[in-house]
């Protein structure tokens, strides 16, 4: 058998599945998206009507919040668990990405267990002050689960890159007299962006996507995937869903792509 | 060294933040263990609501092992030889397909999932069996074991090793089988830990896509969610961290162990 040939076998697999259920459906969900009652008109609904442009507002909000609050977390975290070691390193470590193979609905009960009606939160404060503090379905509580779901990822990936951080800089610098605001600003995170911004994305994509919390919180706050959900399966109407995955999916991928492309310019030019 | 008030701090967001990640994975362990959940420890102890579990869900348990192997072989026998094809191909084509198929992990399983139902909704037998999930969790699983294994093919000399077995005269599917597959096995490995472990926790794709014939763990843990008490919900949650933590833990073991290989 010649190598072309080979080749051609070798791939051939890949090509008939990724046709088949990829390419394919890709293409009749865009085509479903243009059939509805405003044909092409139909792609920019999710701007044109209120009720799909604050959904999409609130959407954005929720997910750039949990990116800026998760890179914070996740940034400091990461310093301080880079160069320390003490007993049980490990194992917090491994505690620490276990929520990374939670499915979204999971992540949403450990938050009504954290701040529900029989949660932690409500239980203590009601011991101490008489009131049940009950956020797990609110804004807060889904924020919550968004930290929840995102942290785990973001940490991993900034951690790998503190690790390879020279402590010598920071140790030079501090002996120079520079404040830690000047060491992080000059020092540190010049050399944790490109896992910042690779972070930041991945967190940003995720939280945009992210169904099965929201789901479970059952709050009524509409975030896109949920209206997606509820446009397909209670309104039955598959071209306004199609549209809105459509516009989702646009907006996730290309976050991802311009992080990618930013931090591997970055890479490049350092 | 004295220790600076900004790394104390850092002690400190760290330590709650742990918390934070650790604490609600404890109490559901705790709930799904007490007798009464809300009365407190002082109740006692049971595994009556795991079995009660059992009872209403095992099932879906043992959906998932199965939609979990399925997905495994499927992208062992597409992902494994397509990795392969496209570091030998390299170069822009090799690029944009690794895009495409990279795409389910970008784009929300919702809309992956409205895709298909929207393209195969009408092929009833194949939109009823549990093979319509197995696609789903292959469409999103694929990336990561062609990811890991193509990351193993860059770091060794294959090229060397192919064209050594080739001028021994092996043909070029024996050499794939028995001189590249088993120096890739370390990334096999590692991809087929991800898959299985993403395969059982996966439900966006799951939720749109099952029918009541095919429910799989996670659907099944969002109608306890929503519909059964504390104490069950909490147990059936135990069921989910027994199947996925030795997973996890496998992961990391995993890439422990090449870590140090590739250091020596």
């Amino acid at each position: 058998m010649n190598s072309r040939r080979f080749d051609f076998f070798l791939i051939l697999p890949l090509a008939i599945f990724t046709l088949a259920f990829l390419i394919l459906p890709v293409a009749r969900l865009i085509a479903e998206a243009g059939s509805g009652p405003q044909g092409l008109a139909g792609f920019l609904v999710i701007l044109t009507e209120a009720r799909f442009r604050n959904s999409l507002i609130v959407t954005l909000l929720l997910a750039i919040v949990t990116t800026v609050a998760t890179l914070a977390v996740a940034t400091i975290a990461a310093q301080t668990l880079a160069n320390r070691r003490f007993t049980g390193r490990g194992l917090l470590l491994s505690m620490l990405t276990f929520p990374l193979a939670f499915p979204g609905v999971v992540v949403g009960f450990m938050i009504i267990l954290f701040g529900g009606r029989l949660g932690l939160v409500g239980s203590v404060t009601k011991s101490l002050v008489g009131t049940n503090v009950v956020f797990a379905y609110s804004l807060f509580g889904l924020f919550l689960g968004y930290l929840y779901f995102s942290v785990p990822r973001v940490l991993l990936t900034i951690l790998a890159a503190a690790e390879k951080l020279d402590p010598s800089l920071v140790e030079a610098a501090r002996s120079l007299g520079a404040s830690p605001f000047a060491i992080q600003r000059d020092v540190v995170l010049p050399a944790l962006f490109p896992a910042m911004y690779t972070g930041g994305a991945l967190c940003f994509a995720t939280a945009m996507g992210a169904f099965g919390t929201a789901f479970t919180l059952a709050t009524n706050i509409d975030v896109v995937p949920l209206l997606i959900y509820t446009e397909f399966t209670l309104a039955t109407n598959a071209s306004m869903a199609a549209a809105i995955s459509i516009a989702l999916g646009l907006i996730t991928w290309a976050a991802l792509a311009i992080a990618r492309n930013r931090a591997m310019r970055d890479v490049k030019g350092g | 060294m004295r220790r600076q008030w900004t790394s104390t701090a850092g002690i400190v967001i760290t330590a709650l933040l742990s918390l934070f990640l650790v604490v609600p994975v404890l109490l559901s362990v705790y709930a799904g263990l007490a007798v009464n959940y809300a009365r407190g420890p002082s109740a006692g102890f049971t595994l009556d609501w795991v079995g009660q579990v059992w009872g209403l869900y095992a099932d879906t348990v043992w959906r998932s092992l199965v939609v979990a192997l399925l997905t495994l072989v499927v992208t062992l026998l597409i992902g494994v030889p397509g990795a392969y094809a496209l570091v030998r191909k390299g170069g822009r084509f090799a690029r944009a397909v690794e895009e495409i198929v990279t795409l389910p992990v970008a784009v929300p399983g919702l809309a992956l999932a409205l895709a298909l139902i929207l393209s195969y909704g009408g092929a009833g037998a194949f939109r009823q069996s549990t093979l319509f999930v197995v696609v789903g969790h292959v469409l999103f699983t694929l990336p990561f074991m062609m990811r890991s294994v193509i990351a193993v093919l860059e770091t060794i000399d294959w090229r060397t090793l192919d064209e050594g077995a080739a001028s021994l005269g092996a043909p070029a599917w024996r050499r794939f089988i028995d001189v590249i597959l088993p120096n890739v096995r370390p990334g096999i490995v590692a991809g087929a830990l991800t898959v299985v472990t993403l395969s059982i926790g996966e439900f966006n794709l799951t939720w749109m896509m099952h029918t009541p014939m095919t429910k799989t763990l996670p659907v099944g843990l969002a109608d306890a969610y929503a519909s059964m008490r504390l104490e069950i919900a909490s147990a059936y949650t135990i069921v989910f961290l027994v199947m996925v933590i030795p997973l996890l833990i496998g992961v990391q073991l995993v890439a422990d162990f090449t870590e140090k290989r590739t250091a020596s």
